[in-house]
């Protein structure tokens, strides 16, 4: 019963418990609309990597290589745009580079039948590769970053006014919401999303049921690579710059958050929704401790500790269910 | 001679109660079958044997004395070992490493002594009569029956404490006709040398060939306990399930429904794949058509062939058109399967019951749950599906029930031909009286039926015909109408029938 208890709505708890904890340290700025729109604005890019991570992992895969494909997307368009291109031209072809990249992974891990981990570990390093060799390992950043592009993060849908100033929901979460419905839409709703989910259950047995596993696993890397193609741009007009390691922390987060997902659904399985509280846990801990100004080194060893604290908790509600 | 007697044994998960009363008496130089349907308690009671779980209340003892069975060490102790159906060897080590992994590697000047090693090895694989099987071999090498000798032999490695019981779950359900063959030569040598043996199996004739006694198990209490030649099937079955079956099979109508459609629907010629290398088929509808074959024959390697699962080489038409040659093509052209691994290729064991009934059935670009549900209700309904509701995780249901979805799913789809492979391994009584209802019935629909089997008396009870097997090369096809087992064995060795 406790068990069960723990593995349904552990995670949640202990969102709940860690929005009181910082509700209570930091009772002026913390619970208040302004910072949780923050929030939202800044794990935007980790949701879209995030969920676009929970595409692949729902096959028991992975992609490894999504950071330095966030980075690669952004200098792809911030070279372009160097070079006198469009905002639309230097995003399609950042998010086409993504696709592409995606497919790479894709025909690695499927057609010639590399383990995820090794294939998208090795892209991993030519993706970074490529972003140096592509930027002259420079920031781009200035003039050459035309403000239409760096314009849309500082947009947004304004809201009611508050204490004089307007709220306003950011372009970006605006935008990492709508990434989240429609990855939601694929994975929960459509024939495709559902064979993706049974290949994750049992690859072979899905195969033998006529599910072209092969097919779906080079497409469903190709939709991973988008999305971290996607994310880079988002950081790359947030920050309106682009470095050829900017969005090499992603990578880790967005394992992260998918698993902190996973201990929520009672099947241990990844879901959209699920990764993005896992993206919610990173996100709150990331701003309530910069808040409370402890040390962004300590910071990493208490994300760690919770990390490993939730999935520690999962693992054991589950023998408490499981050893009757 | 040793003995070993439980009774009135009860242990109770919650509400329901897995053991209610159960007794078993065991004797050495004697095998003493175990019967009952999934959920009968078998395994809870051979799990209290093995010192796995510990029982509510009831009395265990030795030879009158009563003792404990605590711990696995201390069912060692009393001399029982435990073949388990699923065979655990690691295949990355030899023959002789597996046999003795349990205990020292014997050694020498600190390291291990392989010539000691492999004669110990060799020594008790010849204490079972076995010589050809090099204990220097890696043990991925030797087929499943070959392990089964094997892991019976790792318990015969001289130094052991002694055991004289020997409780099999399932021993021939991997196996092949030859290989269970040497394995009840086997048992009858353990026997012989005042060894006992508990024979748990859902095979009926092999229990009645071999039993020296049955013991019955229904709802988790004994109904009966029979010496050989007490109980016929009927009676055992009977005992099982509670009620009376008129029939194991049902009548077959082929002809009847051959001669109103008369359509071929499938049509192999020159088919080689794998460790198949000829065979030519032609089945018409309403048609039941059995494989038969020793392991390595081909059998299994030509339904994997047909739905595509195995590159292949000849000609396969369904309905006059060429069959695809993967499984997802293969479906959609009418193709349905039920695999013979049911966890490692049939069933998500996490899946829910609705996911993996509709799975090959998927249309379209959105899920329509909806129409889905109601037709996994409507099927799971016809195969008489044990199960909460659709939402329920297949790995959560009974294996005859796990079976029975992976059924549902086949002809979910209303196939024009339906490949079995080893379609009631590992399923009880009862519902395999559902699974061959179920197949003829599909068959008296106009589906064609393909089934391959090592149960050859499930082929002769089921099937019109019988395509024979040897060495990959189809010899016959032999209508079951007269067909003895005895004939089909022989056939299947290359015997020409008497």
């Amino acid at each position: 019963m406790i068990g069960r208890v723990l593995r349904g709505y552990g995670t949640l708890m202990g969102i709940g418990l860690l929005i009181l904890f910082f509700w209570v340290n930091l009772p002026e700025t913390f619970m208040t609309a302004r910072n949780w729109l923050n929030i939202s604005q800044q794990v935007s890019m980790l949701t879209v990597v995030a969920v676009a991570m929970t595409v692949v992992m729902v096959m028991g895969d992975f992609d490894l290589s999504v950071g330095s494909m966030a980075s690669l997307a952004g200098v792809v368009a911030a070279v372009l745009f160097v070079n006198g291109y469009s905002v639309p031209a230097g995003v399609a072809a950042a998010l086409m580079v993504g696709l592409v990249g995606g497919l790479v992974n894709g025909v690695l891990v499927s057609l010639v039948g590399i383990l995820p981990f090794v294939a998208t570990l090795a892209t991993l390093t030519m993706y970074s590769g490529l972003a140096f060799v592509l930027s002259g390992g420079k920031t781009i950043f200035g003039r050459d970053i035309p403000a239409g592009f760096a314009g849309f993060a500082k947009g947004g849908l304004g809201l009611w006014q508050g204490d004089g100033k307007p709220l306003v929901v950011p372009a970006l979460t605006l935008t990492a919401l709508a990434v989240v419905f429609l990855v939601w839409l694929v994975l929960e709703q459509t024939t495709y999303g559902r064979r993706l989910y049974a290949i994750g259950g049992n690859s072979e047995a899905a195969r033998l049921a006529g599910v072209r596993v092969t097919w779906l696993r080079l497409t469903a890397f190709g939709f991973t690579g988008l999305g971290a193609a996607g994310a880079g741009l988002m950081y790359a007009a947030r920050v309106a710059s682009a470095n050829p390691v900017q969005g090499s922390g992603l990578m880790l987060s967005a394992i992260a958050a998918v698993f902190l997902g996973m201990t929520m659904a009672e099947d241990g399985q990844p879901r959209v929704l699920a990764t993005l509280a896992g993206v919610l846990v990173l996100g709150v801990m990331d701003n309530g401790l910069t808040q409370m100004q402890v040390d962004s080194y300590v910071r990493e060893v208490l994300v760690g500790a919770i990390i490993l604290l939730a999935v520690s908790i999962s693992a054991l509600g589950r023998r408490v269910v499981g050893g009757r | 001679m040793p003995q070993l007697s439980l009774t009135g044994l009860v242990k109770a998960y919650g509400a329901a109660r897995a053991l209610n009363g159960a007794s078993l008496d065991l004797r050495g130089g004697e095998v003493h079958a175990l019967m009952g349907e999934n959920g009968a308690g078998k395994s809870t009671l051979i799990k209290v044997l093995a010192g796995l779980v510990r029982p509510d209340c009831g009395q265990i003892t030795a030879g009158g004395a009563p003792v404990r069975l605590g711990s696995p060490a201390e069912a060692a102790g009393l001399g029982l070992r435990f073949l388990h159906q699923e065979l655990q060897v690691m295949p990355g080590l030899s023959v002789a490493e597996n046999m003795q992994i349990a205990r020292a590697f014997p050694r020498r000047f600190g390291l291990v002594d392989w010539r000691a090693l492999r004669a110990g090895a060799a020594a008790a694989l010849a204490r079972l009569g076995v010589s050809h099987i090099d204990p220097a071999m890696p043990i991925s090498r030797l087929g499943p029956g070959d392990q089964m000798l094997v892991r019976i032999a790792a318990t015969l490695v001289e130094g052991g404490a002694a055991p004289w019981l020997y409780v099999m779950d399932e021993p021939t359900a991997a196996l092949s006709g030859a290989e269970a063959a040497r394995l009840f030569a086997v048992i009858a040598q353990l026997k012989a040398a005042g060894a006992g043996v508990l024979y748990v199996s859902h095979r009926m004739e092999e229990v009645l060939a071999l039993a020296d006694r049955i013991t019955v198990l229904r709802d988790g209490a004994t109904v009966a306990s029979h010496l050989r030649g007490q109980a016929d099937q009927a009676r055992i079955i009977e005992g099982m399930t509670g009620r009376r079956f008129a029939a194991l099979y049902p009548p077959k109508t082929a002809g009847i429904v051959v001669a109103a459609t008369g359509a071929e629907v499938l049509r192999v010629e020159g088919l080689a794949a794998g460790n198949l290398h000829q065979l030519d088929l032609a089945v018409q509808a309403g048609e039941v058509v059995g494989i038969a074959g020793l392991a390595g024959s081909g059998r299994n390697a030509a339904l994997k062939a047909l739905i595509g699962a195995l590159p292949r080489r000849g000609r396969v038409d369904i309905g006059g058109r060429p069959l695809a040659r993967n499984p997802a093509g293969a479906w959609a052209q009418g193709m349905a399967y039920v695999p013979r691994e049911r966890r490692s290729e049939g069933v998500m064991v996490l899946r829910a019951v609705a996911e993996t009934v509709c799975l090959p059935h998927l249309r379209g670009v959105f899920v329509r749950r909806g129409p889905q549900r109601k037709l996994v209700q409507e099927k799971a309904a016809d195969v008489a599906l044990k199960a909460r509701g659709p939402g329920q995780p297949v790995g959560q249901l009974s294996g005859g029930n796990q079976q029975k979805v992976l059924f549902a799913r086949a002809v979910a789809g209303k196939p024009r031909v339906l490949l079995l492979d080893e379609p009631t391994r590992g399923v009880d009584v009862g519902a395999r009286v559902d699974i061959y209802g179920l197949i003829r019935n599909l068959a008296a629909s106009g589906v064609a039926v393909v089934i391959a089997s090592s149960d050859l008396a499930e082929l002769i009870g089921l099937c019109d015909r019988i395509a024979v097997l040897n060495a990959g090369h189809m010899t016959g096809i032999l209508p079951t109408a007269g067909l003895t087992e005895a004939g089909l064995l022989q056939a299947c060795y290359g015997v020409p029938a008497p």
